[in-house]
């Protein structure tokens, strides 16, 4: 029961809290509204059983929470409202909820969490803070659970939320999706930090374990439901394409002591079919509706390396062709660092070297796999010292145990 | 409907401004169809450049209530507030698509910061 209600609450949490925010307009009071109906919630539900529609009754306790606490609330409420009033009629609206319309039945629109996620990413907050305030609202990962998992003091995480939550209020952050002329912008935003959800979970930046399962589960969900409730948004389809195909990698990432295996070292009979499946069919989709941009292509270049028996049989060249691809529709360091690679299958490691050394090297400075990618090819094209200096140059810049267990092997392998 | 301050924020300080060149009047032009702009949508309350930092005095109360000035700006930085908007619009959405016309048409960076209330 306890796992059953765990369950519940991680699938159900931020479907309630988005329909709370919209009637409530308040996130702390939907916050708080939930976590009580959910105390209740464990409470009953071990003696009377589940309810047929767990997430209806949920939204319906937490609402007659709500409507409960506004009530005993209602006299300094009034005198807010009152002296608001009295300032200025016209412009000022109430923002605090009608107690009327709360006695309506609160329906769940699925819309509730499309705008609250796009209110969760909203480009005025930082990065750090738009990955935080997502887990936590649409998550349902409660504050120690995230601070963990980025290996953030509680107090730091806290303290983030609560500043976010406080920005958006204060700036009367509406509550919607976007209109269609913002759409394409602040779409990429969601994306882009579902993805940084995701890529955290796949390569924690620091700590002895090199994934965090659930984060990358969280943001592989939150990808499903940006498909499910956006689905003519051809990135979404791609974001989720990619996740997945990445996700299926993931049981032959890790050896038995902990350690990284690249792709071209990887078990391939390892990789989930299944996954790889639903990701290739996305990426097909995508390919149909023929409207590329970013994650799309990035789907395509997993699909292609998924496609491969062994990495000796990988279609390099297409992979090169996707990269070009992408550098013109996102140019950037690590695009055309990835792309090198690539080249450097097609063409040797002295053209992949090349392509290296056309990337301005004061934006890849301090990005480790930059300098992790050097020694490899140096290494391959016989220079030791190079190849050591460059190991050494990504060492210094790694933090994640696993990954510096990796390239320690790689640098005592030149000899 | 909900109040912002839009700052033009400088980086450099800026001095008497020569009105003979081009590149002034088509700045000055740009800023003055947004002011129109900002004002025919009626978001318009209020909005001023400012006089150069060298012009600032700050006044304070000490704690015993005596009152002190000082002769320049408060932050003692580079970087200054040249100018500001008072506007009134519905939410900070409408509130960032003004400044983003705002940038473009001053050329300088803009803070937005809402009203307090």
């Amino acid at each position: 029961m306890v796992d059953e209600l765990a369950e519940v609450f991680r699938r159900e949490a931020g479907r309630c809290t988005a329909t709370l925010i919209r009637v409530l307009g308040d996130i702390d009071l939907a916050e708080d509204s939930v976590a009580e109906a959910f105390a209740i919630a464990a409470a009953k539900w071990p003696v009377d059983g589940v309810p047929p529609n767990p997430g209806g009754w949920l939204t319906t306790a937490a609402r007659n929470r709500a409507v409960d606490r506004l009530r005993r609330e209602a006299t300094r409420d009034d005198r807010h409202r009152a002296a608001l009033r009295l300032y200025d009629d016209d412009t000022m609206e109430p923002r605090d909820p009608e107690l009327a319309d709360l006695d309506a039945l609160v329906d769940v629109i699925p819309d509730d969490q499309l705008r609250l996620l796009f209110l969760c990413c909203h480009p005025s907050l930082a990065p750090d803070a738009q990955v935080a305030l997502t887990l936590r609202l649409l998550g349902g990962l409660d504050t120690p659970e995230i601070a963990r998992s980025f290996l953030v003091p509680e107090a730091t995480l806290a303290q983030r939320i609560v500043r976010a939550k406080r920005k958006l209020r204060d700036n009367h952050a509406p509550y919607r999706v976007p209109r269609a002329a913002e759409l394409p912008e602040r779409l990429h935003a969601v994306l882009t930090t579902v993805y940084l959800i995701y890529t955290e979970g796949h390569t924690a930046t620091t700590g002895d374990s090199l994934t965090r399962v659930e984060l990358s589960t969280e943001a592989i969900r939150l990808g499903r439901l940006l498909v499910e409730l956006m689905p003519d948004e051809p990135e979404a389809v791609g974001l989720l394409a990619l996740m997945l195909l990445t996700e299926a990698r993931r049981p032959a990432r890790t050896a038995a002591d902990g350690s990284m295996i690249r792709l071209a070292d990887q078990d391939r009979t390892l990789w989930d079919r299944g996954l790889i499946a639903e990701g290739h069919a996305l990426v097909r989709a995508c390919l149909r509706r023929n409207q590329p941009g970013p994650f799309q292509v990035q789907a395509a270049i997993a699909a292609v390396h998924a496609d491969a028996p062994t990495a000796e049989a990988t279609d390099w060249s297409q992979i090169v062709a996707l990269y070009d691809q992408l550098l013109a529709l996102r140019p950037n360091a690590v695009v055309a660092m990835n792309r090198a690679v690539a080249v450097a299958e097609v063409d040797g490691p002295a053209a992949g070297l090349a392509a290296l050394a056309e990337i301005d090297a004061t934006r890849v400075a301090d990005y480790q796999p930059f300098h992790a990618i050097r020694a490899d090819l140096l290494a391959r094209v016989g220079d030791t010292d190079a190849a050591r200096s460059a190991y050494d140059a990504a060492l210094a810049l790694t933090t994640n145990v696993a990954e510096r267990r990796f390239l320690e092997g790689r640098r005592a392998a030149l000899g | 409907m909900a109040q912002y301050m839009l700052s033009v924020c400088h980086d450099q300080p800026y001095d008497e401004m020569d009105f003979n060149d081009p590149a002034i009047q088509e700045q000055v032009a740009k800023v003055s169809a947004f002011n129109q702009e900002l004002q025919a949508a009626g978001a318009w309350v209020f909005g001023a450049g400012l006089a150069p930092v060298s012009t600032a005095t700050v006044v304070r109360a000490a704690p015993n209530g005596e009152i002190s000035m000082t002769d320049g700006p408060f932050a003692e930085s580079k970087e200054h507030i040249g100018g500001f908007y008072i506007i009134d619009v519905p939410d900070l959405d409408a509130a960032l698509a003004w400044a983003r016309k705002a940038t473009v048409a001053c050329g300088y960076p803009i803070e937005v910061r809402p009203a307090d209330g």
